[in-house]
């Protein structure tokens, strides 16, 4: 069953066209990587995505819908959106683990954050670490357990692990593959990386603001 | 009163001024002909509201005295504005919140007996709490327009993981508010051992016993503190919303 579905899709500034013709479908449950030259139009299309730009022409509907019905705040809690340099909030992973729960003004499940750190390689103690004491693999991996703490249905990765180490982005890949195959969360991810668009299961690749290969 | 102010003496403290124009000059600061145009206006526009609080003291009608408060919260609705550095309805908001900070400050002095509905103590009193409230909103703009820009990866990643406006502005929103009071609390403390401040300065200069002044004094530190509080937190509450737009996305600051 296709989630996201982009019909004609285009965003342009003034006259100068960003994205065009976009027509794309993702289905629940894939693994699409999204790789391309620099400045092709990437980010814009996956923050067009994650409701943080609108298009300015063609169709994008989730789960049967335009997104236009859907209250954009509602919407981005369903297709959850992460960074390349993610900022911390707060003075502790605590605050940062919170967060979603707070928005959401649930009761914080303390378990839940404590089982996610050990299984991203932290203790139980790094709770109450200062974020500033942390090192860029771990800023990495407390950001995007802050996007999965209540699950979404769609992550969108926009190059999470550029400036990671071999070892970080091995750790990273192995989180996202789990929220994929255990979690059933539907992901897009760019990257740059060759390793990464060799193991890809889906290759979509954007050039000049068009998409070259991979749409469905 | 021994006030002896003539129009001599003022001629003579032109003096001061050269001063300050000599110094402009010698230092190449390319000042002069503000500091010209700001002495000019300051004598023209006091001299024009001398003699027309003279006027309406005269006077002494409840409507001239509510049209000349409305002039002035109106006047520092505008000069709040001029601020915003582009923040899209910036005067409605500069003008609900003077409005209402005025209004509140106004309303309980005078229901604490402090002062009466009378032209000679309404609009120096309210000139005092709008222009404090007036800066305090130029403040809150600049910050909010400078934490929006410095702090909009902060914003964007917040609104990505499903945050409403109020979530993702919070903190930018408590430090403008912050920033806007800060001065008035800055100066409270201060007061009395670093400066005599205004009125309570006028009063004794005016030749009124200096424990009775000190009385006045207070009660300006108390409106001030209401008046930028009540003032910093209606157009920071209101102006935040004008960084995003219909879709909750941040489009904010313009420049």
């Amino acid at each position: 069953m296709s989630l996201l579905e982009l019909k004609q899709v285009g965003y342009q500034v003034g006259d100068t066209p960003i994205l065009q013709d976009i027509n794309l479908t993702i289905d629940q449950g894939e693994w699409v990587t999204l790789t391309g030259p620099s400045g092709g139009g990437k980010s814009t299309l996956v923050r067009i995505m994650a409701s943080l730009l609108s298009r300015t022409s063609g169709e994008l509907s989730f789960a049967g819908r335009s997104i236009d019905d859907y209250d954009p705040i509602a919407y981005r809690r369903r297709v959850s959106y992460s960074f390349q340099q993610p900022t911390l909030f707060g003075a502790t992973v605590r605050n940062n683990l919170q967060f979603p729960y707070q928005i959401r003004q649930l009761p914080f499940d303390q378990q839940r954050a404590v089982t996610a750190l050990k299984y991203v390689g932290l203790t139980a103690a790094d709770l109450d670490k200062a974020v500033v004491d942390l090192s860029g693999g771990q800023r990495q991996r407390v950001a995007l357990l802050r996007n999965v703490m209540i699950y979404p249905e769609v992550l969108i990765l926009d190059e999470v692990t550029a400036g990671l180490d071999a070892d970080n982005k091995a750790f990273v890949w192995s989180m996202i593959r789990h929220f994929n195959v255990d979690d059933g969360i539907t992901i897009v991810a760019i990257t740059h990386d060759q390793a990464e668009i060799d193991a890809a299961k889906r290759l979509v690749t954007l050039a000049d603001g068009r998409l070259v290969g991979g749409a469905q | 009163m021994n006030l002896a102010v003539n129009n001599q003496s003022l001629i003579l403290a032109l003096g001061l001024v050269m001063i300050a124009l000599a110094i402009g000059w010698h230092e190449k600061l390319g000042i002069d002909r503000d500091m010209i145009i700001g002495v000019v206006r300051a004598v023209v526009q006091l001299f024009v509201v001398g003699y027309l609080l003279k006027y309406v003291f005269r006077v002494n009608s409840i409507w001239l005295t509510a049209t000349l408060i409305l002039i002035i919260i109106f006047n520092a609705s505008y000069n709040a504005k001029q601020r915003s550095q582009g923040i899209p309805r910036a005067l409605p908001i500069s003008l609900g919140a003077i409005l209402i900070s005025t209004g509140v400050t106004l309303g309980v002095l005078m229901l604490a007996g402090a002062i009466k509905f009378i032209p000679s103590q309404m609009v120096p009193i309210s000139g005092m709490i709008a222009s404090n409230s007036m800066v305090a909103i130029g403040l809150c703009y600049r910050n909010l327009n400078a934490e929006f820009k410095q702090e909009r990866q902060a914003v964007l990643e917040k609104l990505a993981l499903g945050a409403d406006l109020k979530d993702a502005s919070r903190d930018i929103v408590r430090a403008s508010i912050k920033t806007g009071m800060q001065p008035t609390i800055d100066s409270a403390k201060t007061m009395g051992i670093v400066s005599l401040p205004g009125m309570m300065s006028g009063l004794i200069f005016a030749g009124v016993d200096p424990v009775r002044a000190i009385k006045y004094q207070i009660m300006v530190v108390f409106m001030l503190m209401s008046a930028t509080s009540i003032g910093s937190v209606l157009a920071c509450y209101w102006a935040y919303r004008e960084f995003y737009n219909e879709r909750k996305q941040l489009v904010g600051p313009s420049n």
